[in-house]
This record gives C-alpha cells, structure tokens and sequence, in this order.
C-alpha cells in the first residue's frame, strides 16, 4: 500500500475524530441541540469502506452520520455549521446532527428511524441498475437496527431482485443501552444473510486494511454481478449513544480495551515506523486548523432567516 | 407545472355536448398510467399483483405485456419495503407509481411514506426530490369488516410535505392520476374499491387535471355540501332528494385534499350561507372536522347556521351488513344535518 493512501486514510480518520471531540465541546456549552450522537471510536469503518468506492457510488446511513458524511467528502465547515443550526450548514439548518446531506457527493442522509434507511438503500440500487449506472449502494446501519421489519423487508427484496447494494452493520456492542447479546442470539450477526439467501462477510472494525479488502470485494460483487452482500463489522463506540448516555451499562476498562487497538493511533504509529513523523505532524496541524476554522465559521454564520421556515415543503 | 401534452381543463366534460365514450374508473386509471409510461421512460409501477395478475383490480390490466417486467414489477407482500425501495429509486432519477391493494396496508409502510417521503425534501434543504405516486383503494366497500375498511386519506392530509387526491368520477380519476404522476412532490392517490366498474365520460385524447382545484359537482342556491371521493355520488343523490323537497343544494367536490381549494369552498358557501360536510372518516381529529373550522374562523360572517358535518360514528366497522350501514353516513343522515342548518 502506497504511503499517499496511508496519509489520506489517516487524515480522514482523524478530521471525525477531531470534529466530533470539538462538537462534544460545544455540545456541552450548549450550543448544539437535539441529539448528538458520536461515532468517535468507529472511525476506520467509513472511511475504510468509503475509500474503496467510486464516485458514481451512493452512501446512505441512519442517524451516526457525521463520520460517513465527512469520509465521503462533505465539509467540515458546513458539517459544523449544521450542528449549530446555521444557515450556512450543510442542509441549511433543516437536519442537524441527525440529518447530514450531501447529495452532490452521492451522500444520500442522514435518516433517524432505526432500520428505515434499509429498504431506501435498496431503491438507490434499483434505479442505479434500472439506469444501467454500474453503481453501487453502500448502506450502514447499526446492530441495533437488525431487529425491525424494514430491515427483512428491504434485504429481502435486495437478493430478491439481484440489487446492487452493500449492507454494513457497524456492530458497536450496544443498541443505545442494551448489550447486543441482549437483542440477537448468536455473536455472529451475518448469519442473517442466510435467509435471503446474500453473501455475507465479518471485518474487524479496528483494522482499516480488513476494511477496505473486504468492502471492495462485497462493492465489486454488486458492480459486477448484481448481487447484494450483508457484512458485520465489529467496532466499538467509545462515548455514549447520546451525549445525554451515563454509560452506566459499561466499565472504562471495557472500553478501554478497544482504546488499546485504536485504529487512529495505529496508523499514527504506523507512519511514525515508515519513518513519515513530519507528514504526520504536518497532518494533524493541518486537522487542527481546519476543525478550528470550521468551529469559527460555524459560530459566526448566520442563522436560518425566518423568511426562509417554508422552503423546501414542496418542489 | 410542465405539460407535454394539452390540459383538458378542469371541469368534468358534459357528456351530452359530444359523443363521448363512457369507461369505468379501472380503465380511466390504466389509462392514465400507461400514457405516461408511454412519455416518461423513468416510470415504473409496483405492487402486489400489478404484473401478470393484471392488478388485483384490474387497474394495470395488459400493462406487463406493454411495459415489460422491468417496468411493471410484482412485489411480494412487503408494503414497507417496496414502498421504501419506491422512495429511494424516487430520490435518484425515477418517477415510481406504487400500488398498495388498498390504502389499510399502507399503515406498515406508513413511516417511509411519512418519515422518508414527505420528510426528505426539507431534511435535505431541497437537495432531494420525491417524485413518487401512492395508489390504492381507500374506504369501506361492501362488508370488508374492521381492518379492510378504513378511510385514511385524512392521516396523509395531515402531514406537509405529501399532496393528498382523492377524485370520484372517471374523468377525474384519469386527469388527476396523471398529474399525480408528474409531480415531483409525493402524492397519495386514494381509489374505491367500490367504484372501480363505475363508468363515465372521459376522452380519448390526453388531458390532465391540476392537483389543489375543486369542482363544482352540481350548481345549486340553498345550501353548499363538500365532499370528496366516492361520498360525491352519494351526495349528489342526496342533492337530488333535496331537489324534490325544493331545497336547492350545490355540491363541492374537493379532489384534492392537500393542496385544498380553500377558494372554492368559501365562494360557495358565501353564496349559499350554509354548509354541511359529508366524510366517510370518524368526526374526531378528521379532514371534515378541519373543513368546518375553516369556514367558520374565516368567512364566519357569511355563515347563517351552524357548519353541519356527517361522519362515520365512532366505531370500528362492523362485518354485518345492516351494522356496516348505521356506521357510514347515510343519505338520511346527510339530509337531517341539511335540515338542520336549513332550520
């Protein structure tokens, strides 16, 4: 693997990292409302699949949608702005945290009921293959959504009718509070391609390598062949569901053991080894810089004009 | 809104001014269908039975064999699925008509329609849009007993961001679907079951007919009724009765709930200084309920009587026949309340 690659991943991984630690910050200061919901912890799984996909590719997920929004792309400026419910957000203030867009990058949302995205991901790939696109839908969802009806439903019409979609369950342990060996039976959650019948496949989240091998091999089977795959990919969440989460459901030594195979600090360490030290101070000065712009930007836009509440109903 | 091919207008065709053919609602709305599929590529329909079943109502009749399965796809059982795979192939380029068998399966896909659909455009700030048709029969017919007769329109109604049509005659049906269809706003499109054999007028050259337009169903003095969907043929006999009682009544058709013609029932009832509404839904929380505030919070003053309102009663409906018909609004009921605004 070329060591520009390596740098890209690494900056990608951290600019999540370091957006999200800043709007827990400010989340705490009370300038963000509603939910926020962190993904701090999960970062290798986006931007490792994401990095694997072509432009023409479309993402969609459910409500953790900072990190997918970012890996594809999306400004970290206009990312900020959104949280803090300003004009110049990504959807003008009309999302928040839950509901990041960015269509021009084929980022298809930000969608904040459990499980819902899933047959929506499937109607992506049904008019990328009605239209002939040769794309790909990759949709994430979390281990908490495999349990309601949308999710059957829409994997079932995906191997049905052959779609070109990719399924990618971010198994962070807990579905909000509640332990997954509190909601599934097995500790394999791709057994549930079985029944559809879909490929499946299982990828350690904190190896970002695994990621992306994987992803690609599941992207280029839609691409090629028309045919669906669900993937678990095991990762670990180190905040709360919610920033309004006390945890009280976990010990820090939990989760202090999947701090210990950081995929951030991992590949920190591993630029350190390849003797790139100075581009990878030079990364993260250059996160920095941007996370800190990003906050002055957001702080000091404007917020949505009043004139402006009824935009958007209809076309 | 754009239209490749001349608008008919918006009043329903007077059938003795040109010999014009008479077809049943279930063809009027395969008309309407494949005549857009015809201009528009990026149409499909789906649905449970829509393909080589023809529909389940014979609404899509011949249209596999026209379209071809790409176009015409049969679904499994799986309303919260196909609808949703009709939304996202909506949010990307195509124009999907979906079929639900009727609308009391729609409520296991009603979060997509409500959540996803009518909610994307604005969660997006308009970068997404949602041009996607939701059809289906809606209301009781004979007998279907408590979860097959349910009349909904007014829960979609509720919700900015969908439009809402519910059409009676043929004509309407056909020139409204296909306005459905072109717009690139959600739209529910409510049918009946018990009027799909209904036959009227409707040309043979294309029209459409806008969405937000009411239709005057009947002229008439004394007293306005408002109505909408398959309540228009029973409340143009309960005009007819009223005739022969020599109360002259004007019936509104309304067509579309959302958008709702606001104009026309005002000029009406500010003609006839009397209102009564007729709706299949129950009177609590319903679409009936919101019409009669309206016209008594904003042309209070033309108002010479309490707005009047039939409804369904307050129960879930019943198998048996003569239950069935002590729930729904009857044709005494409806002129007992013209009495009483008239006293």
């Amino acid at each position: 693997m070329d060591n520009e690659l390596l740098c890209e991943l690494y900056e990608k991984m951290l600019r999540i990292r370091r957006f999200e630690e800043e709007a827990a910050r400010l989340y705490t200061e009370r300038k963000i409302g509603g939910f926020l919901h962190l993904y701090i912890g999960q970062e290798a799984v986006a931007v490792g699949a994401l990095s694997v996909l072509e432009r023409q590719d479309k993402i969609i997920t459910g409500y953790r949608c900072h990190g997918h929004y970012l890996a594809r792309g999306g400004s970290a400026k206009a990312g900020m702005a959104e949280l803090l419910g300003r004009a110049t957000g990504c959807v003008e203030g009309r999302g928040g945290s839950m509901h990041f867009f960015d269509i021009e990058n084929n980022f298809y949302g930000g969608w904040g009921i459990v499980g819902g995205q899933v047959p929506i991901a499937a109607g992506l790939a049904f008019a990328q293959k009605y239209k002939e696109e040769r794309g790909v839908t990759l949709c994430f969802l979390g281990d908490g959504a495999i349990n309601i009806g949308p999710f059957h439903e829409g994997l079932s019409l995906a191997a049905l009718w052959g779609l070109p979609v990719v399924y990618l369950i971010e198994n962070n342990e807990y579905a909000m509070g509640t332990p997954i060996e509190k909601t599934f039976p097995t500790e394999d959650l791709s057994i549930r391609a079985l029944g559809y019948p879909m490929a499946r496949d299982t990828i350690d989240g904190h190896d970002i390598f695994e990621v992306r091998s994987k992803v690609h091999t599941a992207v280029q089977r839609a691409r090629e062949q028309n045919q669906p795959t669900l993937i678990e990919v095991k990762t670990y969440r180190y905040r709360g569901h919610s920033m309004a989460d006390p945890q009280q459901y976990r010990t820090k030594e939990m989760v202090q053991i999947h701090k210990d195979r950081d995929a951030i600090e991992l590949m920190g360490q591993k630029l350190d080894s390849l003797g790139m030290g100075t581009k990878r101070a030079n990364i993260e000065n250059a996160v920095e810089a941007e996370i800190q712009e990003a906050v002055k930007f957001a702080e000091e836009s404007p917020y949505p004009d009043e004139s402006t509440a009824a935009n958007y109903v209809y076309v | 809104m754009e239209s490749p091919v001349p608008s008919g207008g918006t009043s329903s065709p007077v059938s003795e001014q040109v010999e014009m053919r008479q077809i049943a609602i279930r063809d009027a709305l395969k008309e309407a269908m494949s005549e857009e599929m015809r201009h528009d590529g990026s149409i499909v329909l789906m649905g449970e039975e829509v393909g080589a079943y023809n529909g389940a109502y014979k609404c899509s009749k011949g249209m596999l064999d026209e379209f071809g399965a790409k176009r015409v796809i049969d679904t499994p059982i799986a309303e919260n699925g196909f609808s949703g795979i009709g939304i996202g192939a909506a949010m990307c380029g195509l124009r999907p008509i979906v079929e639900f068998m009727t609308f009391n399966f729609s409520l296991v896909a009603i979060d997509q329609i409500i959540n996803t659909a009518a909610k994307g455009r604005l969660m997006s700030a308009g970068q997404l849009k949602m041009p996607i048709t939701f059809r289906g029969a809606g209301g009781a017919a004979y007998q279907l007993g408590a979860q097959h007769a349910n009349s909904f329109e007014h829960w979609y109604a509720y919700t900015p961001g969908l439009k809402v049509v519910c059409p009676s005659t043929p004509y309407d049906m056909k020139g409204l679907l296909k306005s459905s269809i072109r717009d690139d706003n959600p739209v529910c499109f409510f049918e009946s079951e018990l009027t799909y054999s209904l036959k009227g007028p409707v040309p043979e050259e294309e029209y459409t007919i806008p969405l937000g337009v009411a239709d005057i169903k009947k002229e008439g003095s004394d007293v306005t009724l408002i109505t909408w969907s398959k309540n228009v043929f029973l409340t143009l006999e309960v005009a007819s009765a009223l005739e022969a009682e020599g109360i002259s009544a004007e019936v509104v058709d309304l067509r579309t709930l959302r958008p709702l013609d606001e104009e026309a029932i005002f000029t009406s009832v500010a003609k006839t200084h009397r209102a009564v509404i007729i709706q299949e839904q129950h009177e609590m929380s319903s679409f009936g309920a919101y019409i009669s505030h309206l016209i008594s919070t904003k042309i209070f003053d033309e108002l010479d009587a309490p707005v009047g309102l039939v409804s369904s009663l307050e129960i879930p409906m019943p198998y048996s026949k003569s239950l069935e018909s002590v729930i729904l609004p009857s044709k005494d009921r409806c002129i007992q309340a013209v009495h009483q605004v008239l006293r």
